[in-house]
């Protein structure tokens, strides 16, 4: 009785859930997206300094379906999204789940900005198939969705809700910790913000803006305080792809983390891939903010706890 | 040792030489960044309180604390007395000290008194304890799972939230660490 008790009280945001799935759904397929599957057992993931891949026999779960999905832009799809479950180890927390979903889309021949655009017809939309009229109740305010949204850049947003300047907190490694705890619960409150210009150093698999060395095309979306997506206009020099491979993994050597191989194919692919852009958005959060829930575990049926 | 993946809610550590008890955790990650602790601290001898932030390479030392099983005898005038059944030595802990724990007091629990150089400094009780429920209002039939909670006291007073099948004279298992009802136990 405690199990259907516990499960039952869920019933309204796994419904929320299910629609809000559905309606991302067809928000891609109206707009000629296609809709891929890509393997979530992967033998080399993408080596990133702070993700933690969850080893399944020789190979890995995916943390992303990233690479594949980047494969098959360089083939010549111009258009497509996928939503699949994602594993990182060691992520546990209100706003983690080990296991989660993921949202993903590209566009092929588009820059981040455009993504930007997408974010705001796509979650206006969503929110409006579940019956918001443009605002979503958080926290006893109101979040506007009417776009546009803001546009704010790091360095921007650590002149406003900061002691200290990005290169000072990149200089004393404490970037993640001002920004997780300084500016992020700033962020988003009154409307939806997306964060612009990332510091190079955080570029991961971002390219570099043009006319602007030392900050890449990369945003991440912030609703209520909480990050909802990464994005990036996507790198496609395979050089320097490997170049910040390669600074990960030794970054991963010294942290004691484990090794991956190189994910070679997908260098390979890389020259062939048009200037492209492609965003991650948390499903899980995205059903957070739609549902009022402050705790990932209130929109997923189980977590691991329960398993 | 501990490394920052062990931290949570009632883990003891040693910082300079004082121990510190988490009273409050959070994981937070930026998506492409490095995973962070936050951490609200009290210092077990004095009180004092601050919050800090760890990461995943920091590595912590346990506390330097003596536990001993001792039994709880009464409370007068704002003290909790327990004793060590062996040595029938006995000690005293303040409202303070006790602290959340006074809620699952029940007659002649055997829990851990934390001792600091030989002073008490606080009390660790089991993680679960069954409490027989004291008060509730009546089962309405009909809203039978509806997901809703109610209010109810048990046999310490302590009052929370259960599921509205629990009744009066039942028996319930609560996690002594958050205060939450856990499972109905079938007797």
């Amino acid at each position: 009785m405690d199990e259907s008790w516990r499960l039952i009280a869920k019933e309204d945001a796994l419904k929320l859930r299910a629609r809000m799935i559905q309606a991302i759904r067809r928000f891609f397929l109206e707009r000629d997206f296609l809709e891929i599957e890509t393997p979530c057992r992967i033998p080399a993931p993408a080596p990133e300094s702070h993700i933690e891949a969850v080893a399944s026999g020789e190979w890995f779960l995916h943390t992303s379906p990233e690479l594949c999905m980047k494969r098959l832009l360089a083939a010549g799809y111009p258009k497509i999204f996928q939503i699949c479950r994602c594993f990182r180890g060691g992520e546990r927390g209100d706003r983690h789940l080990p296991e989660f979903t993921l949202l993903e889309w590209y566009r092929r021949g588009a820059d981040y900005l455009a993504l930007m655009d997408d974010c705001e017809a796509l979650i206006g939309a969503v929110a409006e198939e579940l019956g918001f009229a443009g605002e979503i109740p958080r926290q006893g305010r109101l979040i506007r969705l009417l776009p546009p949204w803001e546009r704010l850049t790091v360095r921007e947003a650590f002149a406003r809700y900061a002691p200290l300047t990005v290169s000072e907190a990149l200089g004393s490694d404490r970037f993640e910790e001002i920004m997780a705890c300084a500016i992020e619960p700033c962020l988003g409150v009154e409307r939806p913000v997306f964060l612009y210009e990332y510091p190079v150093a955080l570029g991961a698999l971002a390219r570099v803006k043009a006319g602007d060395p030392e900050v890449v095309e990369r945003f991440e979306l912030y609703i209520g305080g909480m990050e909802m997506a990464n994005a990036f206009s996507e790198l496609n020099d395979a050089g320097e792809q490997r170049r910040r491979f390669e600074e990960a993994v030794r970054s991963r050597r010294l942290q004691g983390g484990a090794v991956y191989p190189m994910p070679e194919p997908f260098l390979d692919a890389l020259p062939q891939m048009h200037p492209s852009a492609g965003i991650a958005l948390g499903v899980d959060r995205l059903a957070m903010i739609l549902a009022g829930k402050d705790k990932i575990d209130d929109v997923v049926a189980f977590t691991p706890e329960f398993l | 040792m501990y490394t920052a993946s062990d931290l949570r809610k009632g883990l003891r550590i040693k910082i300079e030489n004082d121990p510190y008890i988490i009273t409050e955790f959070n994981f937070v990650k930026p998506g492409k960044g490095q995973a962070l602790y936050r951490c609200k601290l009290r210092n077990m001898i004095n009180g004092n309180q601050f919050e800090r932030t760890f990461r995943s390479v920091d590595v912590f030392a346990p506390a330097d604390l003596q536990e001993k099983k001792m039994q709880y005898l009464y409370k007068e005038e704002g003290k909790y007395c327990f004793m060590d059944n062996q040595s029938y030595e006995q000690v005293f802990l303040t409202e303070d000290q006790v602290g959340e724990a006074k809620n699952f007091l029940l007659d002649n629990i055997e829990a851990e008194i934390l001792l600091f150089e030989d002073k008490p400094l606080g009390i660790s009780l089991p993680n679960f304890i069954e409490v027989t429920v004291t008060k509730a209002d009546p089962w309405a039939k009909g809203d039978s799972v509806s997901g809703n909670t109610k209010p109810v006291t048990v046999e310490t007073g302590y009052q929370l939230q259960v599921p509205p099948f629990i009744e009066e004279g039942e028996r319930i298992r609560i996690d002594t660490r958050s205060g939450e009802y856990l499972t109905r136990v079938k007797g």
